[in-house]
């Protein structure tokens, strides 16, 4: 290593020399540094576990545009929108076909514990408005008071799941309705909820019976082939009476949904402070760490600056500390956080996990936490004054 | 005058404090130091011998007078200036300040990269070079820790010669070395000066050493009291 980075710097590695001098104080530094790393990768990976959930169920669909209630600020939020607005919005030259979504949850009870699971509504005989994984999936849907269900729901025995065929269904009961689930599909439980289900629209009336097939919670509308989904929506908004509703392109609802809970509900806040607090935990132990080294090192320094070594020199070494803290502090963090990711996914059935961008994102920025801490050190070089050796 | 007199100081006053408690400290020194000469600063603790030491070796600023080090005016200096003069002098110390973390020969390096040599193997051939010259052939891979008082004043000594200074200027750099020790490392300055022209000014008060001096000049209150060549008349 020593030889490595006197190759890269052109010089003795003083930096790296200084903090491997004391090995224990040098573990302790970097064991700082790697739990400032833990701090952020967990907050960050349960932030982006939210975006996930959180657009897991625009996966299961793909309209072009989509309206909702003007209190809709997410998919599972919002009131009810009337379905002539629907017909309004077909009149459009460009709006080839519509449908409506129905949205509620729908309560599992079974002997060890209690699954809640969103249920969507939708007319079966229009797979077009649902990814081809799921569209290929509900062809079961026809039957009244049938279901198919979420393999991944938290709580669900894997093997149970996986024993939900059309050949071998599951019932239950909700409200005294018998729901059978003749398949499964892929999606994952969520911060509100366990999993996700999907019924026929007349089934969704069914167990939801003060519920109107008047009313759904949003419309799906699909548009001509070239036609810009944002350019119809803007249309749209002008056209349609209502001009309270939220229409918008299915991707910018997505977009707005994951904004919405990442900085407007308190929990994506608070993860977000975790966030930062991680960060300022690392520049204080960072700053810690170099400045206690710049002060035991002041008559070494001092000595340099006699024999004219110039202040470039001096910063270039608090830096070099700088640097070899964040990258070596770095490893064992990410490692530990990747571990504790799983552990926790494993815990809750939330999709924590490990992601490049996450990676490279921590790593650049404990480069850059780092090296400010290092900028704020370097002011105690000032004192290193050479007249003071003798 | 920088040819054969490398330090020329003239007129030299110096103050230490502010406001009230401002109290001079060097009273019109003026002192002129030849070429190739070991020049020894005698006087009590507190008679401004360290004070001129620094101000002649550009580790202090000038306040008033004149220090011309090397034909280069030092009062009105700029930090860059007394940095690139700083690389042509060499510096012993009394509590000779080797980096802990360096080795032996690491230390001695220190004093050579700061003139950026050309490459690598030539940087260690002068450091490992010097540190032969003290004596230290088999202590190069030593921490300081590791090392005596005598040998890291040596390694000191090895840190100030190895870049071939102009001038080198000590402070008690026999007060941790035995007799004979503190006799070789004083006959090697003397021999420096007299092979290469190296002047060396150094602040004693090990009278072991006087015979060595070319010139003795004591200060007492911020005054020289005695400019001497006893050895030498």
């Amino acid at each position: 290593m020593s030889r490595l980075l006197q190759w890269l710097f052109g010089r003795l590695p003083i930096g790296w020399l200084q903090l491997t001098h004391s090995r224990p104080r040098f573990a302790a530094a970097l064991a700082g540094v790697a739990f400032a790393n833990v701090l952020v990768f967990v907050q960050l990976g349960i932030m982006n576990s939210m975006a996930t959930a959180t657009l897991k169920p625009y996966e299961f669909f793909q309209p072009d545009i989509m309206i909702s209630a003007s209190d809709a600020n997410s998919m599972s939020e919002g009131g009810n929108v009337a379905r002539q607005w629907l017909f309004q919005a077909l009149a459009d030259p460009d709006v080839t076909g519509g449908t409506g979504l129905f949205i509620a949850t729908v309560d599992w009870a079974r002997e060890t514990d209690n699954l809640a699971l969103t249920t969507y509504g939708i007319d079966p005989t229009l797979p077009q408005f649902l990814s081809p994984a799921m569209a290929r999936k509900i062809s079961s849907l026809q039957l009244q008071n049938a279901g198919i269900l979420d393999m991944f729901s938290r709580g669900l025995p894997r093997e149970e799941a996986a024993a939900i065929r059309p050949q071998t269904p599951a019932s239950f009961e909700v409200s005294g309705t018998t729901l059978t689930l003749y398949d499964t599909f892929q999606g994952g439980g969520g911060f509100g909820v366990d999993g996700y289900m999907m019924v026929s629209d007349q089934t969704f009336l069914t167990l939801f019976p003060k519920r109107s097939s008047a009313a759904p919670d949003h419309i799906f509308l699909q548009i001509a082939r070239g036609a810009d989904p944002d350019v119809v929506a803007a249309r749209l908004r002008g056209a349609i009476s209502d001009k309270t509703l939220r229409i918008r392109s299915f991707a910018q609802a997505a977009a707005e949904d994951q904004s919405y809970q990442q900085t407007e509900r308190p929990t994506g806040i608070i993860f977000g402070f975790g966030v930062i607090i991680g960060i300022l935990v690392g520049i204080v132990i960072v700053y810690q760490v170099l400045s206690t080294d710049v002060a035991d090192h002041l008559s070494e320094y001092a000595t340099f600056k006699a024999m004219g070594y110039p202040q470039q020199f001096f910063l270039g070494i608090v830096f070099e500390e700088a640097l070899i803290l964040a990258i070596l502090g770095f490893v064992p963090g990410f490692f530990v956080a990747s571990g504790l990711l799983v552990g926790m996914k494993a815990a809750t059935g939330l999709p924590l996990a490990m992601t490049t961008t996450m990676a490279v994102m921590v790593f650049i920025g404990t480069l850059v936490a780092c090296s400010v801490s290092g900028a704020i050190a370097t002011r105690r070089l000032a004192t290193a004054d050479p007249a003071d050796l003798f | 005058m920088s040819e054969d007199t490398p330090i020329a100081v003239t007129g030299l006053n110096h103050w230490f404090g502010t406001g009230e408690a401002r109290k001079q400290a060097i009273f019109d020194v003026n002192l002129q130091v030849k070429r190739g000469s070991l020049t020894i600063l005698m006087g009590p603790s507190g008679s401004g011998k360290t004070t001129v030491l620094t101000l002649m070796g550009c580790l202090r600023d000038v306040q008033d007078g004149s220090v011309n080090l090397m034909g280069h005016e030092l009062n009105g200096a700029d930090r860059a200036q007394n940095e690139a003069l700083r690389r042509r002098l060499g510096f012993i110390f009394q509590a000779h300040n080797l980096h802990g973390s360096l080795t032996a020969l690491q230390n001695v390096l220190m004093g050579v990269q700061v003139h950026g040599l050309p490459d690598r193997q030539t940087q260690h051939d002068a450091a490992r070079h010097a540190l032969s010259l003290v004596g230290l052939a088999d202590r190069m891979g030593y921490l300081p820790a590791n090392l005596s008082g005598g040998q890291k004043q040596r390694v000191a000594v090895a840190r100030a010669l190895v870049g071939n200074p102009d001038v080198i200027f000590a402070d008690e750099p026999t007060a941790a070395l035995d007799s004979e020790s503190g006799m070789t490392v004083v006959k090697m300055l003397k021999k420096l000066g007299q092979m290469r022209g190296t002047t060396t000014v150094m602040v004693t008060h090990d009278d072991r050493i006087l015979e060595l001096a070319d010139r003795i000049v004591t200060l007492e209150d911020g005054r020289i009291v005695r400019d001497t060549a006893p050895y030498h008349e």
